[in-house]
Order: C-alpha cells, then sequence, then structure tokens
C-alpha cells in the first residue's frame, strides 16, 4: 500500500505537469518525449521497497514532505558566501544553478570550439537541435525517477566536446539550493557528449544552504565516443536535510575511458544510480566511491556495468565506513552478454561498521554469459585492525587520530585514483572534517 | 563398493541417456488428481494420522491457498497445475518386511538397477537404509542396532503415530507452516519422509540414508524430514535421489527441518540427480525444496550438497544460528547442463554470539542452462563476534550458459566479520594443454580439472557419497565440451 502522502507528491507533480505542460514551448519533439515519460511515471509511480532494486531503500521518509515543484523568486549570491562549496583555488569553467535556476553571475561557460553550456539553451536553439535528437534521452532507462525527470527536464549543465579536444581545465557543475521555500524539488537534468579523441574532467555538487528539506532527482547522461577520456567526480558533502536522487547514465564506445568517482558523505537520503553500457570494444570504466556517514544518514549505490561487446575492463571499488544510526547499500550489478568474451570484471566493497546501531546491506550481483571471461568480486564488512592500532597508540598517537589515520589508510585505494590533486585535498579535507580529526599535515 | 575407475567411467559415458530413466511397474494405490480440504483430509486419514496432524495439515492447507507462487527466482518454467497432480501415491502391498526376501522382487530390481544393493550396502558400507519407494518406507535395516542406542530412525508417519510428543514439538518449528508457498504446501500433503531423534550425548554409530525416488507417473513427491540432534548428539545423514525419466514435469516440494540442542552436531548431505530433462530440455523435475537447520548453544549444522539432476532447481539449504557460538556450514557443488536451471545457494542468519559461518559454493554451468547462488547472510544486532566466510566460484563451459551469482549481505552489528569473494572464469586452455602435453584426452582433463574445482565440497562428502558425487559430476557434464 502506497501511503497517502506519497500519493499526495505523485499527485502533485501530476497535476503539475498539466501545468508545465502549456507553459512549454511548441516543441513536438521534446514535448512527445515530456509526454511519454510523465506516462511511465504515472503509471509506476514512486519506487517501493517492494521491487528488488529498492529492497533496502525507502523513499517514504523523504516524499512526505510537500515539496515545491516550480520555485517562483530568482535568487542570487555572493560568491564569497558560497566559495567554500567550490574547488575555488583552480582555474575551471563553473555551471551554477540556485534553486534550480542558471546564475549567470556565479558561472562561467564557453562556446570557444567546445559548449559548456545550458541544458535550456541547447533545448531552444536550432544549432544543438542535431546533438539533442542524437542523444538527448538516449542513454536514460524507462524507470520511473529518470522518467519523472525527463518529463519536468528544462534545465541543467549541456557540455559538448568536439573531436580532438583536451578540454583546458575541470567543469564544475553546481546546485545550490537556497531554502527560500519550505521544502523544494529539484530535477536538474545533464547531458555530456564527448566526441572522438576528446578528453574532459567534470566536478559535480549539489549543495543545499539552510535547513530547509530538499529532494532533487537529477538525471545525467554521459555519451563518450571513440577513445574519449571522461573523468566525473561526484562530490556528496549536503546538510542532513537534503536527499539526493541521483541517476547517471553512460553511454561508451570503443576505446573511451570513463571513470566515476562518488564521494558520498553527507544528505539524508542518498541513491546513486550509476549505469555503465559498454557499446564497443576495449573499453575501460572505473566506478569508485568513499561513503563516511553516521547519523540516520541513508546511502544507496546502485551501479551496473553492462558489458555488451568483447575485450572491455571494468574495475569498481567501492568503500563504507558507517557509524551512528547509519545505513548504507551497496548493490552492484556486472551483466556480461554472451558476446563480451574476454571481459575482465572487478568488484570490490569493504565496509567497516562503527556503531552498533549501524547498518550495512550489500549485495554485489554477477550475471555472466559468457563463458571467456574473468570476472570477480568481493565484499568485506570488518572492524579497524586492532594490532594497527595498538602500534600507533604505543608510539603515542591519541585513539581519535589513530582511528582516522586507519580509516583514511581504507579508502586511500579511492583516493589515489583521483586525478585533480585539489579536488583530492578537498576530500581529504572533508573526511579529516568528518572524522573530527585535525592531522596537522594533508593527509 | 568396488574401485572406481577411469575406464569405468569411460564406459558409463557411452550411455549418456539417462541412466536411471525405467519406470517400474508396481501397482500403485492413488489417489484423484486435485488438492483440496477433502484430498488433503483423505491423505491424513490414509496415514491413519491423529486429529491435530489432520488439523495441522488443514491449516497449512488454508494458508497455502492465500499464497501466490514465488517469482523472484531466477528461473523460467510453465508452472505446474496443481490441480492436475495425484498427491498421494503408494506401492500396494505393504507390509513390512522381516528380511529382504520378502520384498516385492520388482522393487528389489529397482534397486539393483539403481546400484543400491540393500544387502550389499548392509555388510560392507554399514548404512542404515530408509528406502523411500514413491512415499512410503518400504525397507528399513539396521533399525535394530540403532534402537539399542536409543535412537529413533524411522518414516514420519511412523513417527506420528509412535512418537507424536515428539513429532508435535518439533514439527513446523524451523519452517512454519506458512513459510512460503511450497513449505506450506508439503505441510498440507506430505506423504511421508524421514524422522531421526538421537538422544542426548549419543553419538550416532553409521550414517542415516535415506533414498528418494519419483516412481508414478503424474505423482508429485512430497517429502518431510524430521531430524532432531539432542544435547550433545551427533549424526551425519545421507540423502540422495534418483528418478525415473518422465515427459511431463514432476514436481518435487519436499522440507527438510534439522533441529540441533545445545553442543548437538548435524551433517546433512545430499547427492540430488533427479532426471533433469533430455538434451532438448524437455521434462525434468521441478525441484523447490525448503531446507532449514536450527542451532542452539554451541551446536553445529553443516549442509553438504552435490546437485547434478532438476529441470529446476530452487533450494536453499539454511541455517539460524540461534545459540551462542554456533556454526553453519555450507558446501555445495551445482552443475547444470542443456537447458537445466538451478537457482540454490544459502542463508546464514546469525542470532547468538560468537556465531559463525562458512559458504563454499561451486556452480558449473554447461550447455544451455543458467546456474545462480542466492544467498543471504544476515548478522542481526545482538550477534556480536558473527563471522561468515563465502565463497562462490563459478565455472562455464560454452558461451551459452549463464552463471549468476546474488548474494545478499546484511550486517546490523559492528564487531561482524564478513567476507564474501566470488569468481566466473572457465577452464584454462593452459590446464587443457598440459594435460593433452602429457597425453590425458581433453575430455578426462576436464573431468580432472572439474574434479579439482569441486574438491573443497566433494572433500566434505561422506565416503560412501564422494565416490558416488564424482561420477555423478562426470556424467552430468558429458558432452558439453565442444
Amino acid at each position: 500500500m502506497l501511503n497517502k502522502k506519497q500519493m499526495d507528491l505523485k499527485d502533485k507533480l501530476l497535476s503539475s505537469f498539466l501545468v508545465f505542460e502549456n507553459q512549454l514551448e511548441s516543441d513536438d519533439y521534446l514535448n512527445n518525449l515530456r509526454n511519454d515519460a510523465i506516462k511511465i511515471f504515472e503509471e509506476k509511480g514512486f519506487p517501493s521497497k517492494k521491487e528488488e532494486a529498492w529492497k533496502y531503500t525507502s523513499l517514504n521518509s523523504i516524499l512526505k514532505e510537500d515539496y515545491t515543484v516550480f520555485p517562483k523568486q530568482e535568487n542570487a549570491l555572493q560568491f564569497n558566501d558560497v566559495k567554500k562549496y567550490f574547488i575555488h583555488d583552480i582555474d575551471a569553467y563553473k555551471i551554477v544553478f540556485i534553486d534550480g535556476k542558471y546564475s549567470s553571475y556565479l558561472s562561467e561557460t564557453t562556446h570557444d570550439g567546445m559548449d559548456i553550456c545550458l541544458m535550456s539553451a541547447a533545448m531552444a536553439k536550432p544549432k544543438y537541435r542535431l546533438v539533442i535528437e542524437n542523444y538527448f534521452n538516449k542513454a536514460a532507462t524507462k524507470d520511473s525517477l529518470p522518467s519523472l525527470n525527463t518529463a519536468f527536464s528544462t534545465e541543467g549543465a549541456f557540455i559538448h566536446i568536439p573531436k580532438n579536444k583536451l578540454v583546458p581545465k575541470p567543469i564544475q557543475i553546481i546546485h545550490f539550493s537556497t531554502g527560500n521555500e519550505a521544502a523544494l524539488m529539484l530535477q536538474p537534468r545533464n547531458l555530456i557528449v564527448v566526441d572522438e579523441n576528446s578528453h574532459c574532467q567534470i566536478i559535480e555538487r549539489h549543495q543545499s544552504l539552510t535547513g530547509n528539506p530538499v529532494l532533487t532527482n537529477s538525471v545525467t547522461e554521459i555519451f563518450t565516443n571513440k577513445r574519449a577520456i571522461v573523468d566525473y567526480y561526484k562530490i556528496q558533502n549536503d546538510n542532513l536535510n537534503a536527499s539526493l536522487l541521483d541517476n547517471t547514465f553512460i553511454k561508451q564506445k570503443q576505446e573511451s575511458v570513463a571513470s566515476v568517482h562518488t564521494f558520498a558523505f553527507g544528505g539524508k537520503l542518498v541513491r546513486n544510480n550509476l549505469n555503465f553500457y559498454q557499446q564497443g570494444e576495449r573499453i575501460d570504466s572505473t566506478l569508485k566511491g568513499v561513503t563516511i556517514i553516521g547519523d540516520k544518514q541513508h546511502i544507496d549505490h546502485n551501479t551496473l556495468v553492462h558489458h555488451i561487446e568483447p575485450n572491455c575492463e571494468s574495475h569498481q571499488d567501492y568503500k563504507g565506513i558507517f557509524g551512528d544510526g547509519a545505513t548504507g547499500v551497496f548493490n552492484g550489478k556486472i551483466i556480461v552478454n554472451k558476446e563480451a568474451q574476454k571481459t575482465n570484471a572487478f568488484q570490490a566493497n569493504n565496509n567497516i561498521l562503527i556503531s552498533d546501531k549501524a547498518t550495512i546491506n550489500t549485495k554485489p550481483q554477477l550475471e555472466i554469459f559468457a563463458d571467456d571471461v574473468k570476472c570477480s568480486h568481493g565484499c568485506t564488512i570488518g572492524q579497524l585492525d586492532e594490532s594497527a592500532m595498538f602500534y600507533m597508540r604505543s608510539r603515542g598517537i591519541p585513539e581519535k587520530e589513530a582511528k582516522a589515520l586507519l580509516m583514511y589508510a581504507f579508502s586511500n585505494n579511492v583516493m589515489s585514483s583521483v586525478k585533480i590533486p585539489e579536488v583530492k585535498q578537498r576530500i581529504t579535507k572533508i573526511i579529516a572534517n568528518k572524522l573530527g580529526v585535525n592531522l596537522g599535515f594533508d593527509l | 563398493m568396488s574401485k572406481y575407475t577411469e575406464d569405468d567411467l569411460r564406459e558409463e559415458l557411452k550411455t549418456k541417456e539417462y541412466e536411471y530413466g525405467f519406470y517400474t511397474d508396481i501397482a500403485s494405490d492413488t489417489l484423484p488428481a486435485g488438492l483440496n480440504e477433502d484430498i488433503v483430509r483423505a491423505i491424513s486419514l490414509k496415514k491413519g494420522e491423529p486429529e491435530w496432524m489432520t488439523d495441522w495439515r488443514l491449516e497449512a492447507f488454508r494458508a497455502w491457498e492465500k499464497m501466490t507462487e514465488p517469482e523472484w527466482a531466477n528461473v523460467k518454467y510453465k508452472k505446474p497445475d496443481f490441480q492436475a497432480i495425484s498427491y498421494y501415491s503408494a506401492p500396494n502391498s505393504k507390509p513390512k518386511y522381516d528380511s529382504l526376501d520378502e520384498v516385492d522382487p520388482e522393487l528389489l530390481d529397482t534397486f539393483n538397477k539403481l546400484g543400491i544393493s540393500l544387502d550389499e550396502q548392509k555388510k560392507l558400507a554399514g548404512v542404515a537404509m530408509d528406502v523411500v519407494v514413491d512415499s512410503v518406507s518400504v525397507a528399513t535395516t539396521f533399525k535394530k542396532t540403532l534402537s539399542e542406542k536409543g535412537i529413533i530412525f524411522c518414516s514420519i508417519s511412523e513417527a506420528i503415530k509412535e512418537h507424536p510428543e515428539l513429532v508435535k514439538k518439533y514439527i513446523g518449528t524451523v519452517v512454519p507452516k506458512k513459510d512460503n508457498f511450497y513449505a506450506a504446501l508439503n505441510s498440507a500433503v506430505f506423504s511421508d519422509g524421514s524422522f531421526c531423534y538421537i538422544p542426548k550425548g549419543v553419538k550416532c554409530p553409521m550414517e542415516l540414508s535415506t533414498y528418494f525416488r519419483i516412481n508414478q507417473a503424474g505423482t508429485g513427491q512430497f517429502e518431510r524430514t524430521l531430524v532432531i540432534a539432542d544435547e550433545g548428539s551427533y549424526v551425519s545423514y545421507l540423502e540422495g535421489c534418483t528418478a525415473p525419466s518422465r515427459d511431463e514435469n514432476q514436481l518435487h516440494a519436499a522440507v527438510v527441518e534439522l533441529i540441533a540442542l545445545d553442543d548437538a552436531e548435524i551433517k546433512y548431505s545430499t547427492v540430488q540427480n533427479w532426471f533433469p530433462g533430455d538434451s532438448k530440455g524437455k521434462g525434468g523435475v521441478y525441484n523447490f525444496v525448503t531446507k532449514r537447520g536450527l542451532c542452539e548453544k554451541n551446536a553445529k549444522i553443516s549442509w553438504t550438497q552435490v546437485e547434478t539432476g532438476s529441470a529446476i532447481t530452487w533450494k536453499y539449504p539454511s541455517c539460524v544460528l540461534k545459540g551462542d557460538n554456533s556454526v553453519g556450514e555450507f558446501y555445495s557443488i551445482a552443475v547444470t547442463n542443456n537447458f537445466q536451471q538451478a537457482d540454490t545457494g544459502t542463508k546464514m542468519v546469525h542470532l547468538g554470539k560468537n556465531t559463525k559461518s562458512t559458504i563454499i559454493s561451486k556452480g558449473i554451468s554447461a550447455g544451455k542452462s543458467q546456474n545462480s547462488y542466492r544467498g543471504l547472510v544476515k548478522i542481526s544486532p545482538n550477534a556480536d563476534n558473527a563471522r561468515n566466510f563465502s565463497q562462490c566460484d563459478s565455472l562455464l563451459m560454452g558461451n551459452e550458459c549463464g552463471a549468476h551469482t546474488f548474494p545478499y549481505i546484511e550486517a546490523k552489528n559492528k564487531s561482524a566479520k564478513i567476507e564474501h569473494e566470488a569468481t566466473t572464469s572457465k577452464i584454462g586452455e593452459d590446464q587443457i594443454f598440459y594435460c593433452n602435453q602429457r597425453g590425458i584426452d581433453t575430455e578426462k582433463a576436464i573431468a580432472l580439472i572439474v574434479n579439482g574445482f569441486s574438491k573443497d565440497v566433494l572433500n566434505k562428502l561422506p565416503m560412501e557419497f564422494a565416490v558416488e558425487a564424482q561420477k555423478l559430476l562426470e556424467i552430468s557434464l558429458e558432452g558439453s565440451v565442444g
């Protein structure tokens, strides 16, 4: 049984769509997509625990808020107030949204040889039409959350890197919510197309600036064409009233390399649906994550790597540390098609529980239809090594710091593959902060 | 048992159709097909059961009526029509024999074809057998030796009559009658099965063994096994199955309940070789089994299984580690060939402190088969210092089969230590080459490698079974190598 409030949000979204539909430009192509998508959402509703993929995550607690779907006011922020949320010590392109609206003041976009701009612009202007028709909504699945996003999609980041380009600096996509609405629902939509031989690095962050509840249902579609390289970092360190449902779909063509690092430290409920589809040979995919949470936080990593063609590789490594009443979920799925011979798929999920009230549910799943493959997964749940603790304590390192060192070492495998030094430093600081220590040096 | 050589295997492989596919013509006493309260009552009446048992069955039946078939398993099949099955069949002439000579000669012939020579087993192997042909115990051997020790080993219907207090106390305590669809069905219509009680402090001197067979066409077999090991006792129980070939799918929905009281140990081994369907995927047995054991303080339950048969297998022998310091083990080899589908694994539920569990699962898929491991390791908040180690390896032969792993791990205690690892691979060409180079042909090399792959589990089987299991592995994979 769906509870009443949940019905309410669904109904509200459905009726909001009718209003939204009338305001839209007449654009048959997109409007048809939106209409089909809302029908799927109407039929499926929000996912419930009865669905296998949502067995360990219930959305009930976040769906009961009375969210505003279309924020009315435009809001401005001073750069100095929010500077700390940027990786400000490096030069970067910035695409910044405040309460779902683009902030040109805080942003730095470009059309110089490549397009790093807005989804709304890409949807409206004819020169982007071809890209939109070729890529928009071509990777997202027909599940209820991505469909809901598709129906309401108007704004987000649009990045199109043409052939043979090395994007000179990282791109930061930041979503702020100001708390002007009592409760806000955001549905950003990002489209990233990286053509042959090009390379780009992207950092994404969602940040709520007040304690008002925010629900973000985000969809990011990434297409890496032949030999393209994409490096994507998700920094999730939001406050405890913000929830994030992230849906990321990556379609890779031959010899491309894509990696997604997810650093999950914040938020009330975070669900990361991360899906890789390998549509070519000799593709390399990397999915890594560090999760350190406490309080009553709930973080769910749901990954899929679909090996469709031969000679591809995938590497997954998720580390989690769970304190207080936190709940961690890891559901990793690797599918190897019959044709995908010589696949090399690796998956590891290591967890540490540091509180009796914390829970970890993990389900590393393999579905393999090809025989000449190397697939392995490993999963552990354990504690900090007592002898290592003793070693450090006996050398005068206080308990808290010793613990922090061990936990940092635990997540080091993931940290070591971060390619932007400033991002690594920032994450280390967040980790030190999260563990409540100051080690006097940059870890 | 004589020594089994590679040449014997070669000889056997020549007859690669299911060798146990014959049908014994014994006039059976069969109820009409269909299932309703009257049928349940009739079964209970036929077996001369007391009223509490009839009520228990009816309660299960009413619960079953409200249930729907589970669909989460990674198997595809045509759902059996539960109204088209006859729920009871028993060999007609069933006086209790004093010696084997009195047994229906045709029945003895059946056993001989299966390679179970009762006399031989009796003398050489020292195995007490409770042979079940179509649900009713026909012969029980070594009963006397056992009864001297106070061990009760008989059919469950006999136990209901003669030891109602034990049955009443324990039946349905581990697998409640409403546990799941098939367990409820079994609770309502179970025809027979084995009952075993080991008194306090007794170490059962021999391996207890039951052979199951499905015989009558269109008869589902609903076995119910209840093994109780009282404080400080030990028992090793063997179960093996073969079934004759049938075109329509046969349903097998057994329930096995193990209860290990304080300091007791139960070792339960299964070799399952139900008819898997022919090479085109036609026919075969549906095997939907609920097996679960309960461990009290310091108790240990060990499941060992070799699964080579059945068109569909749906089986999760589980351990509920209720008492402190209890231990659960699961060792499994599942082989699927042709169109077989197996969704099998285990559940380890850690409730007590310092509980330990080990899971070793080896899946081998060949032909067009699908082999899934589905396991749950659950650490409850009170299970301090719980420890689990799981390993599931899959071996794939050919590119039309599939191997799947669905491990669920749920930990709610910070002192838990859980390790899980899984690998999927094929037989290395270098390994085959190595063997070929030394004059071992490919077929034999594969048998050798598969045996090595399964060694961890085969080692856990009692001697009598290990030989048979190895043989079965090789027969099952025959023809899967291109």
